[in-house]
């Protein structure tokens, strides 16, 4: 499948590295020309050699959107610094594009879930942490360090 | 009526000045400290602190009872997010959206949010009609409707120079509304001549606009 990620910063790509590694073909989308540092990190081979995808241009550019492949997207992943370029440039892919499956990360728990009701999949990593946080303050789960 | 603005940057700022003189309950959120401090000294009470994008934050301004929402931040994605939620979650009749990058106006389009206005496209009309390209101006556009209306100059050795509108030769779905000549406009009836140098509004379906502005223009000799 094609994966296209916009916003390259910790979870775009450490999301483009799995993707790739999988066997997908990843292009990634970042305004900043310098993120695909992230990409290559830790690699013997630069990002672009092992056959990944990076385009400089900002998310609600339709032609930077277009360079980066969004017409041939599967899957179209929203994780940039900003809830509300993720939530409207995700709108975007699903009723422009038609891309079949669209997540989006959104730090707001309140807007993730009315989204959500809206028909969005939205992922709220405050929210998640917030229900592990509780889980484990009543002894209910145990982490020993970070998990994963 | 009250009305809920987000932004209170030169256009929130003087838009909160302009309706609270108009006799309207006016708040304004700015979520930028040092903005809201200086705003603050005028508007008092009418400006509140917070990130108008944040649900909580504009729930505390009320937006539940808010008859018009006005989204006017320097951000695109932040007003067409404000205005999707005023309008789908909390139910506001009227939100006005101000586009920064008239190339983002799709999007506001896209995502249901009109009328969303760019200050940036109207100046360019502006220019447009000031200093005009093809002798054809776009005033006027009407997509739901499927019309626009557009100002032409009527060339002299041009198929209309010197005929009744009647005997123009239009195509069906247009119409001369207007006849403007340097002692000022009028409507015309099927009679009125029109003159080499007028200026004519028309208005017309979409997509006819070729037909229309070939009347107009001159007959222009192929270059060799």
């Amino acid at each position: 499948m094609f994966v296209l990620i916009v916003g390259c910063g910790r979870v775009g790509s450490a999301i483009a590295h799995s993707m790739l590694a999988e066997g997908n073909e990843v292009s990634v989308l970042d305004e900043d020309p310098e993120a695909i540092a992230l990409l290559d990190r830790g690699q013997s081979e630069g990002w672009e050699e092992r056959g990944g995808r990076f385009t400089v241009g900002t998310a609600l550019e339709i032609d930077a959107l277009l360079a980066a492949g969004i017409d041939q997207a599967d899957a179209f992943v929203a994780s940039t610094d900003g809830d509300n370029t993720n939530l409207v440039v995700a709108q975007i892919a699903k009723r422009r594009f038609d891309v079949d499956r669209v997540v989006v990360r959104v730090l707001d728990p309140h807007r993730a879930r009315w989204y959500a009701q809206q028909g969005l999949q939205t992922v709220c990593p405050t929210q998640t942490a917030i229900e592990l946080l509780e889980a484990a303050v009543r002894g209910q789960i145990r982490f020993e360090g970070v998990s994963g | 009526m009250y009305v809920l603005i987000v932004g209170a940057g030169k256009v929130g700022w003087n838009l909160t000045r302009e309706l609270i003189a108009k006799g309207h309950e006016v708040t304004v959120l700015e979520s930028d400290p040092t903005r809201y401090a200086v705003v603050e000294e005028e508007l008092e009470h009418s400006v509140q602190y917070g990130d108008g994008s944040e649900l909580w934050v504009l729930e505390r301004a009320g937006i539940e009872r808010a008859d018009l929402v006005i989204a006017v931040t320097g951000d695109d994605e932040d007003n067409i997010l404000i205005s999707q939620v005023a309008r789908e979650k909390y139910g506001v009749e009227r939100v006005v959206a101000r586009c920064n990058n008239p190339r983002n106006l799709h999007h506001f389009e896209l995502l249901g949010v009109k009328p969303a206005i760019s200050a940036t496209d109207l100046i360019l009309r502006l220019i447009e009609h000031e200093v005009p390209n093809h002798g054809l101006v776009h005033l006027l556009d009407l997509p739901e409707e499927r019309l626009e209306i557009i100002e032409l100059e009527v060339a002299p050795d041009s198929e209309a120079a010197g005929k009744q509108v009647k005997d123009l030769g239009l195509p069906e779905g247009s119409l001369v509304i207007s006849i403007l000549r340097d002692d000022g406009g009028f409507v015309p009836t099927g009679e009125s001549v029109v003159q080499p140098g007028d200026e004519v509004l028309v208005v017309l379906d979409v997509g006819i606009e070729d037909r229309v502005t070939e009347r107009f223009t001159g007959t222009v000799a192929p270059t060799a």
